[in-house]
């Protein structure tokens, strides 16, 4: 009895003394290890910062990492400067074609989840393949049929682009999501009287608005985001931001903090975005990958 | 699924102006650069103010075959490195990450932010900041002085230097010789689990390209009629890390829902059953995520078959090195008004992701209406 008791009172405390050492080097390691990765993650954000806030005479590759011995705005307002025009002409992109093709997505997504038919499902992969497809595919059309439309080189062109080419996702993820609401209560609804559309008023779009953030947040990073498109079918006046990045190093000398601070101005809308509601931006990209 | 509600003409009439935007956008579109590829239509053509002639597959051939169209062949070359070791690299980093923040791990959602926020950036801002980390005599060459290792010497992605270089011509006797070690392998591994039908079929076709190796010329193919080098360009491992750098936490974020989907019961019996951790990822975890791997790297797969921006960012378009489909088919017709070849390309390029895409979208669907 005695010895049963030492066992018993003894066993843990050999075998849990090792385990804790073990166990706490091992998340000692873990957190080494997840920290030194983050740190490599990072140092392009690095970069960006400590460049954009230097002057041009303090960009040598000699200091290229050090800190600005001064800082300054000079390099963020010269960049400021330079993409000022083609900023508004991506805020002016985006918001239309974000609204309008995630309105358009919504009730495509509604059909495809509450009402039967026949090919439903043919109809849907065609759409679906049009997510993937590589716009190089459609880019000599396209510009053909623009400029007979007299939308070439224009932002109505670029922003109608947006809106046909952003229909496949925002179809997926609102039928994904659709999908997931008990047909009972639409049945419901129609049992009552309801029709088509105020079925999809009072019933579905209440229960959208989750649906409705993934999208629009999508959306808009995509679109504000691209560059193919972009760079083919605009001019000048009316190019995009990213376009106007990557022309900010077409000039003869390459000044390098303007161009970080170009590139950090660029990714500011998309990473306060992701910041703040990076939550729905995680949904979205898990949406990409077709099964919701 | 429980029952839809039956349609009437209403909601069709709903989804018809996407049907009709998707039918000519998508579908007509891919049409007419289809036939554009099939004719003649180039700056040449359009000085003359004659109307486009059929030439059939003559672009094509002309792109495979022709002498002055080397570059495009240096970009299937370049396509299918940068593909392959794009979706290892980021697969494993992907993975890894996953795995790691699995642990219970303090802080989780900062370290998510902080591996995933590069996929909110637009592949023109990467290629910005990274052509400047890889500049030849500072970046991350000067990098590593701080930490006390001495400066390299790596020329990135202006470097010039080639790794396993082959004769264009040799490429179909490669191809099959590679088919081959992958069909000899996989009979090899039915035989060993007793599954001796499916390697017996498995042997068979080696058995078939191996002769056809040794009784055909495939290996003196002369599809051109010069000597033309190509090879693995190492310009292409820093598109690799910028790339894996921007997509990496796509996949870790892809992993990690999927491993907390797996129900916590599963892994507890393991766990009291006495199975370590490694062999519960082994035996438990990653047979069950094999799923979001292959969506992951269809997803990857088109992205990289499709890239642009990035490399156009980082100076493409001269530097043949780094060059990709994308690039030259922009080059081609927007820079040179070569309609025709530029539609050739966008062609190949469409066949190429349809190849990886058509299943994919065709098993999933199936998958859910089962």
């Amino acid at each position: 009895m005695a010895v049963q008791q030492a066992v018993v009172s003894h066993l843990p405390a050999t075998s849990v003394t090792p385990k804790t050492v073990q166990y706490r080097l091992g998340r000692f390691v873990l957190y080494i290890i997840l920290l030194g990765l983050s740190i490599l993650f990072l140092i392009p954000v690095y970069m960006v910062l400590v460049t954009s806030f230097k002057s041009l005479d303090q960009v040598s590759i000699s200091t290229m990492w050090d800190f600005p011995s001064r800082f300054t705005w000079e390099s963020i307002r010269k960049a400021a400067d330079q993409l000022a025009p083609s900023f508004f002409n991506s805020v002016v992109l985006v918001l239309p074609a974000t609204i309008i093709s995630a309105i358009a997505g919504s009730l495509n997504g509604y059909v495809f989840a509450k009402w039967r038919f026949r090919g439903a499902n043919l109809l849907f992969t065609l759409i679906l393949f049009g997510m993937f497809i590589p716009y190089q595919a459609v880019l000599i059309p396209l510009v053909k049929f623009l400029q007979w439309a007299d939308l070439y080189g224009s932002l109505n062109g670029l922003i109608l682009t947006h809106i046909v080419y952003g229909l496949p996702i925002t179809t997926l993820i609102f039928r994904n999501y659709y999908a997931k609401i008990p047909t009972e209560l639409v049945e419901a609804g129609l049992l009552d009287g309801g029709g088509f559309f105020s079925l999809y008023l009072y019933v579905i779009l209440p229960l959208s608005v989750p649906a409705f953030v993934v999208v629009i947040i999508w959306q808009f990073t995509q679109i504000w985001n691209e560059f193919l498109f972009g760079v083919t079918i605009t001019s000048v006046d009316s190019r995009p931001m990213t376009v106007a990045l990557q022309n900010l190093s077409g000039s003869q000398i390459v000044e390098w903090n303007v161009q970080m601070a170009g590139a950090f101005l660029t990714a500011l809308p998309t990473l306060l975005v992701y910041i703040i509601l990076g939550r729905y931006f995680i949904r979205g990209l898990l949406a990409g990958s077709v099964k919701g | 699924m429980s029952m839809k509600l039956r349609i009437n003409v209403l909601p069709f009439m709903v989804l018809l102006p996407s049907l009709i935007l998707m039918a000519v956008f998508v579908y007509g579109f891919i049409g007419w650069t289809g036939y554009t590829s099939a004719t003649d239509s180039n700056a040449l053509q359009q000085l003359s103010g004659q109307p486009a002639r059929y030439v059939g597959l003559k672009n094509y051939e002309d792109l495979f075959t022709g002498r002055l169209n080397a570059r495009f062949r240096i970009d299937l070359v370049n396509i299918f490195f940068f593909t392959v070791l794009f979706i290892l690299v980021s697969q494993i980093i992907g993975f890894g990450l996953a795995v790691l923040l699995d642990q219970n791990v303090k802080g989780e959602g900062i370290f998510r932010s902080i591996f995933l926020f590069p996929m909110a950036l637009s592949f023109v801002v990467t290629g910005t900041v990274w052509q400047w980390l890889f500049s030849p005599n500072s970046g991350l060459n000067t990098l590593v002085t701080y930490i006390g290792l001495p400066q390299w010497k790596i020329r990135w992605f202006i470097s010039e230097a080639q790794l396993l270089e082959f004769h264009w011509n040799d490429l179909a006797g490669i191809l099959i010789k590679i088919l081959l070690g992958i069909v000899i392998f996989a009979a090899l591994l039915y035989w060993s689990r007793w599954r001796s039908q499916t390697a017996a079929v498995l042997t068979g076709i080696a058995i078939l390209l191996i002769s056809l190796l040794t009784f055909s010329d495939l290996d003196q193919l002369t599809a051109l009629e010069f000597e033309e080098n190509h090879g693995f360009n190492l310009a292409l491992i820093a598109v690799v890390i910028a790339a894996s750098w921007q997509m990496s936490g796509y996949i870790m974020a892809m992993y990690l829902a999927g491993i907390r989907g797996i129900p916590d019961e599963l892994r507890e019996a393991a766990r009291v059953d006495g199975a370590r951790e490694l062999h519960i990822y082994r035996h438990i975890i990653v047979p069950l995520l094999r799923p979001i791997t292959l969506s992951a790297v269809i997803v990857q797969g088109h992205i990289s078959l499709k890239i642009f921006d990035l490399v156009f960012t980082l100076g493409g378009g001269d530097n043949l090195f780094i060059d990709m489909p994308g690039i030259n088919m922009f080059f081609v017709t927007f820079r040179g008004n070569d309609f025709a070849r530029g539609a050739a390309i966008a062609i190949i390029m469409l066949i190429m992701i349809a190849f990886v895409i058509v299943p994919y979208l065709v098993i999933s669907l199936r998958g859910e209406v089962e």
